[in-house]
């Protein structure tokens, strides 16, 4: 199992630094997952890459955890610095009334493709977002595909069957 | 030497025949496919034109990359949701005489991909003249097919298969250009737009379907 103590160690400094901006930390796996509240999202980042040098977005995914569950949505922020070689998940929940969550497009462009793909098939929305709009599915497609609540064949008339 | 000499030999220099029989001889002599690969049934389509299978023997060989420059379409694999505009596209750019082979079950059917994003069945955006089954079918199948289309092309008259030019065709939506309509500055834009269809059928679809 990985050692996760260097980890840990950027949540200190993050909890140092304003202890609002944490609200869960897991541990688990050798891995470790910060949950941070929404409105908060922008500057955990803008604090992690430009002083703890997490210079690159790995990977920014939704999941949608059914329509009974409340908060439904969940957006990771998976980091890693090319410098000290470390990888650093953060999550933001979001409702199903609201899920709205400020875009990090301003902090690492490669944000901007993959927070179309949320919005396109979980139907989060990116607040701040340059170009919101669909990137894998048709222009005019209706509703979200991966939402767990989506029936299997689509609406019609696209189902075409 | 040869077949000629045999030939002028034991011919008249005049001969008389049906134009649908020397026309429809020629035309299914030489199917030419338009390269047109969707998904692993392509893979057995590769191979109906390789050396083993050989389908240069019933003159079907030469796969065109233009459908301008192609006869049949061989549907081969599932057609996406996103893809379907764009095979009719196709479909519409080859010229006439134009046969569809809708090639394995999915294609067919939808298959086992009985879901949003696959079209269920390729003839809701096409014509099919033959359909495959198989998943994927054999190339031996493949070659069937083009043989079953031999003889229905020889069943046809001259009089069905016109390029006519389709004033309404202009009407339909370029593939790739639909209205983004959703969270961009294009939406009001695309509010004012009337509401087109994918594609116009053609006379001969009509003539088809009634």
């Amino acid at each position: 199992m990985a050692d996760t103590k260097v980890l840990l160690k950027f949540v200190e400094k993050l909890k140092a630094k304003n202890a609002d901006w944490i609200s869960n930390v897991t541990d688990s796996l050798g891995e470790v997952t910060v949950t941070v509240p929404r409105e908060s999202i922008i500057d955990v980042c803008n604090f992690l890459k430009n002083k703890h040098d997490f210079n690159l977005l790995a990977d920014l995914c939704g999941a949608d955890r059914g329509p009974e569950e409340d908060p439904r949505f969940e957006v990771n922020y998976h980091l890693f610095s090319t410098k000290h070689h470390n990888r650093l998940r953060l999550k933001v929940l979001l409702s199903e009334d609201e899920p709205n969550v400020e875009t990090v497009t301003s902090i690492w462009k490669t944000a901007d493709w993959h927070e179309r793909e949320t919005y396109d098939l979980l139907g989060v929305v990116f607040d701040n977002h340059p170009d919101l709009r669909r990137i894998l599915l048709p222009s005019d497609f209706d509703g979200h595909a991966l939402r767990k609540d989506y029936p299997l064949r689509g609406y019609e008339p696209y189902s075409l069957s | 030497m040869g077949l000629e000499n045999t030939l002028f030999e034991s011919l008249p220099d005049v001969i008389t025949a049906k134009l649908d029989a020397v026309v429809n001889w020629a035309r299914k002599s030489s199917l030419w496919p338009a390269t047109f690969g969707l998904a692993c049934c392509a893979i057995e389509m590769m191979n109906t034109v390789s050396s083993r299978n050989d389908l240069s023997r019933f003159g079907a060989e030469t796969f065109r990359a233009s459908p301008r420059q192609a006869d049949v379409m061989i549907v081969s694999g599932r057609v996406s949701r996103k893809m379907a505009p764009v095979l009719r596209r196709i479909y519409d750019q080859m010229p006439e005489p134009k046969w569809v082979i809708s090639m394995g079950a999915c294609a067919t059917s939808g298959g086992v991909f009985d879901n949003y994003a696959i079209v269920q069945g390729v003839d809701k955006i096409v014509p099919v003249d033959v359909y495959v089954p198989g998943c994927p079918p054999r190339p031996e199948m493949l070659v069937h097919a083009i043989m079953m289309l031999q003889e229905k092309v020889m069943k046809e008259s001259v009089r069905d298969r016109r390029d006519t030019y389709e004033e309404e065709s202009r009407q339909s939506i370029v593939p790739g250009t639909l209205p983004v309509t959703e969270g961009t500055a294009l939406e009001e834009f695309a509010k004012t737009q009337p509401t087109k269809p994918y594609t116009i059928p053609s006379r001969h679809e009509k003539r088809r379907s009634s």
